[in-house]
């Protein structure tokens, strides 16, 4: 059982790296368009640092979405989905395999640049590490939900449309808690409550969306 | 409805020639054999047992190879080979880079399969019949784009796995020298309906 989950980790990281230039799309992504909020805003840090929460968790979801339509579809297109899904091993587990190399090369490197696209928006010194404890909880969520979406909408040839108008209202939760975890740490309130909302949701999509995915694969494979 | 009134029955060493028109539901068949499609009606019987009982260990015993037959492009023939081998558990001491070579890739095991030929992935995906236990195969048309040579060595290796007692299901156009083969023909009765000439619904028994 545990075979098959480490077998795909290992072999989706290292085809992750081979793919690499691919694979720094979000992350590039993510960078440019916040380079280019005070461009076109304002460079007035106090200005700035009023929306740097709000832009910062738009931002990050939106890299996140821009990549989770890829994490079926090579498997889709080359015939090893329906290897994976005849292999006599629960789908649900190498699903969660898949799952956690889609966060661990685009949201764990999102988070991790996130504190310095922070800097660049002047946000104040109270938010920085509710960023990062939002964002690596809030992107293993959109990487969990996403892959719901992304599993549906796989043997669709423009499923990329569908994918966001089902995915969106999904990330709206971990949008909402996320961006105001930020905002509260910086007006100054306590952020225990809104950072356990997002544990919360974490778990819940850990336990639901892998077999939500797994079944949605299978019901993609039978179109 | 695609095919109605099929019926087969395979005995170990059996090998079976799914064949027919273009479109009369030839993959179809074999991937509803794999269980990756389950039949609008009929059984899939595995050891007398309904499929839905015995899931897991008749996938133990299948190998699949379909049209798309799964490999990674960024990856080399034994990267692929060995991926293949990890996820299905196959504890076949036949080494990998023996198993490419014996199909025909020696000198392009490190090579990237997007730079191989049409042929040339053909083959690294059938390297898989070297290195498996599963007793029954399920091929997809698995001559496509491999040439003349390759052909007789691939059906030196169906007789081999068929004097082992394996059983072979394979779709194809091509016709196979090996004796004994039984033949199964899908033949299209109007449009998008296909008949078989044998009776009863469809069900499959492997033995």
């Amino acid at each position: 059982m545990e075979l098959g989950f480490s077998a795909i980790l290992r072999r989706d990281l290292l085809l992750a790296f081979r793919h690499r230039a691919e694979i720094a799309n979000p992350v590039i992504f993510f960078l440019i368009v916040v380079t280019l909020i005070p461009l076109g805003l304002t460079p007035e840090s106090s200005r700035l640092a009023e929306i740097a929460p709000g832009i910062l968790w738009v931002m990050a979801l939106l890299a996140s979405l821009l990549s989770v339509e890829g994490m079926f579809q090579s498997d889709y297109r080359d015939g090893t989905l329906e290897q994976m899904i005849i292999l006599p091993q629960p789908l649900y587990l190498m699903v969660l395999a898949k799952i956690l190399v889609h966060w661990l090369v685009t949201g764990l490197p999102l988070t991790l640049l996130a504190p310095l696209l922070g800097m660049m928006l002047s946000l104040p010194e109270a938010g920085y590490i509710p960023l990062i404890l939002s964002l690596l909880m809030g992107t293993a969520v959109l990487s969990l939900v996403g892959a719901i979406g992304a599993a549906l909408t796989v043997a669709l040839r423009k499923g990329g449309l569908l994918l966001s108008l089902i995915v969106m209202p999904l990330y709206m939760p971990a949008l909402i808690f996320g961006a105001s975890t930020v905002q509260r740490a910086v007006d100054g309130f306590p952020v225990d409550g809104s950072l356990a909302v997002l544990g919360a949701l974490l778990a819940f999509s850990l336990l639901v969306s892998p077999f939500a995915t797994a079944g949605a694969l299978r019901v993609s494979m039978h179109g | 409805m695609l095919f109605s009134d099929v019926s087969v029955s395979l005995k170990l060493g059996d090998i079976l020639q799914v064949e027919g028109p273009n479109g009369c539901g030839k993959t179809t068949l074999l991937r509803i054999i794999t269980t990756a499609l389950s039949p609008s009606a009929g059984q899939l019987l595995w050891q007398g047992q309904n499929i839905s009982q015995v899931r897991q260990d008749y996938l133990h015993n299948l190998l699949f190879l379909g049209h798309l037959p799964g490999l990674k492009q960024a990856l080399s023939p034994e990267e692929n080979l060995i991926w293949w081998r990890r996820l299905n558990q196959s504890q076949v001491e036949y080494c990998n880079s023996e198993a490419l070579a014996r199909i025909g890739l020696s000198g392009y095991e490190d090579v990237p399969c997007s730079n191989l030929s049409a042929g040339q992935q053909r083959r690294a995906a059938l390297a898989r019949l070297l290195v498996t236990e599963a007793p029954l195969w399920v091929l997809d048309e698995p001559f496509t784009a491999i040439d003349k040579q390759g052909v007789s060595e691939l059906e030196s290796l169906l007789t081999e796995h068929s004097e082992r007692g394996g059983m072979i299901i394979l779709s194809t156009h091509q016709d196979l020298g090996i004796p004994g083969i039984k033949r199964l023909s899908l033949r299209q009765e109007s449009l998008g309906q296909t008949a078989l000439a044998q009776s009863s619904p469809f069900t499959v028994d492997v033995a």
